[in-house]
């Protein structure tokens, strides 16, 4: 069951999959880009909702060329800070998994498992975007909803 | 020489649904007590199901579980029939047939490649097992895949399905929009089939117990929804004697109940139950290929779960196919159903095994009471002796050692500790 694209070559849009949860406050930023994104994109971008499962990440991004993550982080840095990052060249695909539950299989350890799978797109990046509250409910912290309409404009820049 | 008291404890369990932590006290050669903590905070569902209306239990029920949501729904809108008696067509049956098969091959798929299959071949994780095996986890993937296929198709989303509905569902597909789904399980059906021969050849601990199995009897097939439940000890009840039969206890090392036979015995339930009660009623495939796979009539080895899960796996692809191709539209998508005061039961088979429902309504339609009995409870009790007599046949063993097969022993279970707080550590305390 290998996808067509992959068979028949990547596919040379690229894609952006933004990951979170609309009802876990600043989690939600990676929603928002990608909603963001679609409406204005126009078919130079592939854009997926992504509700975090590591498992069906892998088949996501399956047949893409370039893969563009984008997810709200927690590495205590101001709230609003916008984190990139090359996955393949940040030394992110090693190390033993995190996870202890299916229910946990974040999006790092679905990274390693596609390197160990050799299933990774060929070029992975990754826009992190610290949040501030991971509460229950909607809404964005004001500097976490401007760092995400940020990370709307660098990617729409940076596609032709 | 001094008797020695040893604790053994895992503090949070690996490979399980949910979060949980076993306990072991060993006084000597004897284990004295084994205890699967939960300490997943409660969820009160049942609580706050009161003073809903009936339409909406199927949907708040589904999410007491992301990995079996098919089944809350399907024993809710089964026992919210019942209350109000209403009968479902046989092709709404039969749809609700299929989208229980994507929950157990998804289910299944997950359980048998990510968390039950590394302890076998000896990897912590199904991430470390990846990189030797990357060929049997994207089988796995695969596998897991299809079935989620079968969820967002007839439910709308592969996780919560929204296409569910006290009656039948909100739309009902046309014969030409499922015949991708097809190709998809022919592909599923070939790979569950070499599952069942890849776990047939693991190594197993030589384990067995007498378990009273306990799950749905099917009559025209291996059962997902029915009325008819038997144990291994001859007894047969509906599902409205389940509520009487089968009793909850409150124990102060858990937050989930623990539930017992009326008469104090642990039951088990699950693919074994299943599968020693139904096994005439498989596929004939799945019959032979765990004929092929060395299992009995009966396996009473919970570490030979595994290649049951995988034989059930099977079953699933098959009767999903047999399901499509037998599939007429019905004229309708849902029989109406007009509220009453009334009692109902439901019980179906969750991949964990029998998950019961009970709902009082009020004229108006409203939960007055509702009781749910999940899979996991029915088998906590079952876990604990399994551990306290698979461990002190093992006590000379390390304590790694002792705590990875203790651990494995709890995993046979495919426990969702989720479902059950209303779950692992282990400790090991040595006297």
């Amino acid at each position: 069951m290998i996808d067509d694209r992959t068979r028949a070559g990547r596919d040379a849009t690229p894609l952006v999959i933004g990951i979170g949860n609309d009802f876990r406050q600043d989690d939600g930023a990676g929603l928002v880009v990608a909603r963001q994104l679609r409406s204005r994109a126009r078919g130079r971008l592939r854009v997926i909702e992504h509700g975090g499962d590591g498992t069906s990440l892998l088949d996501a991004w399956n047949g893409a060329g370039l893969v563009v993550l984008v997810d709200a982080v927690r590495s205590g840095s101001a709230p609003g800070t916008i984190h990139y990052l090359d996955v393949r060249a940040a030394g992110l695909l090693s190390g033993p998994a995190s996870w202890t539950s299916s229910h946990a299989l974040g999006v790092a350890d679905a990274v390693k498992l596609a390197a160990r799978m050799h299933c990774l797109p060929p070029a992975l990046l990754m826009y992190g975007i610290e949040g501030r509250r991971f509460g229950l409910g909607p809404g964005l912290s004001p500097e976490v909803k401007a760092a995400a309409e940020a990370v709307v404009e660098r990617l729409l820049q940076s596609v032709p | 020489m001094k008797r020695r008291r040893r604790t053994i404890t895992v503090e949070t369990l690996a490979r399980v649904e949910g979060e949980g932590a076993l306990r072991l006290t060993v006084d000597g050669n004897r284990v004295t007590e084994a205890q699967l903590k939960i300490f997943e905070p409660p969820r009160f569902f049942e609580a706050f199901l009161r003073g809903r209306h009936f339409t909406e239990a199927p949907d708040i029920t589904a999410r007491i579980c992301g990995i079996c949501p098919v089944a809350y729904q399907m024993s809710a809108v089964t026992a919210m029939e019942q209350a109000l008696d209403i009968m479902v067509e046989p092709q709404i049956a039969a749809l609700r047939r299929l989208l229980y098969c994507g929950e157990w091959i998804e289910s299944h798929a997950l359980h048998v490649f990510m968390l039950h299959a590394p302890d076998f071949l000896g990897y912590e994780s199904g991430l470390a097992m990846a990189a030797d095996y990357p060929h049997v986890v994207e089988r796995g993937l695969q596998l897991k895949k299809v079935g989620n296929a079968v969820l967002e198709f007839l439910g709308g989303r592969a996780v919560h399905p929204i296409n569910v509905r006290v009656g039948g569902f909100f739309r009902v597909p046309t014969r030409a929009e499922l015949e991708p789904l097809e190709e998809q399980l022919k592909w599923a059906r070939e790979a569950a089939r070499e599952t069942v021969r890849w776990t047939a050849a693991f190594p197993f601990p030589s384990f067995e117990r007498n378990y009273e199995f306990v799950a749905l009897r099917g009559f025209d097939g291996y059962p997902f929804i029915g009325d008819r439940i038997l144990s291994s000890a001859g007894v047969e009840m509906r599902s409205s004697d389940c509520g009487e039969a089968i009793v909850e206890e409150q124990l102060p090392h858990s937050t989930a109940l623990h539930a017992r036979l009326r008469d104090g015995r642990a039951c088990m339930v699950g693919p074994l139950a299943r599968y020693a009660l139904n096994a005439d009623q498989l596929s004939a495939v799945a019959r032979e290929e765990a004929e092929a796979a060395g299992l009995e009539q009966v396996c009473r080895n919970p570490f030979q779960s595994i290649v049951v899960r995988s034989v059930e796996m099977l079953h699933a692809c098959e009767e999903a196919l047999r399901l499509i191709a037998a599939y007429e539209r019905p004229d309708r998508p849902a029989v109406d159903a007009s509220p009453r005061a009334g009692t109902g039961h439901g019980c179906t088979e969750a991949p964990r095994g029998l998950l019961y429902h009970r709902y009082v309504l009020d004229e108006q339609g409203l939960i007055v009471d509702a009781r749910i009995v999940p899979p996991t409870c029915q088998n906590l009790a079952t876990i604990e002796e399994d551990l306290r007599s698979y461990a002190e046949a093992r006590l000379t063993l390390s304590k790694a050692q002792l705590t990875w097969q203790c651990e494995q022993a709890i995993r046979n279970y495919d426990p969702c500790i989720s479902c059950a707080t209303h779950f692992l550590r282990l400790e090991i305390d040595r006297r």
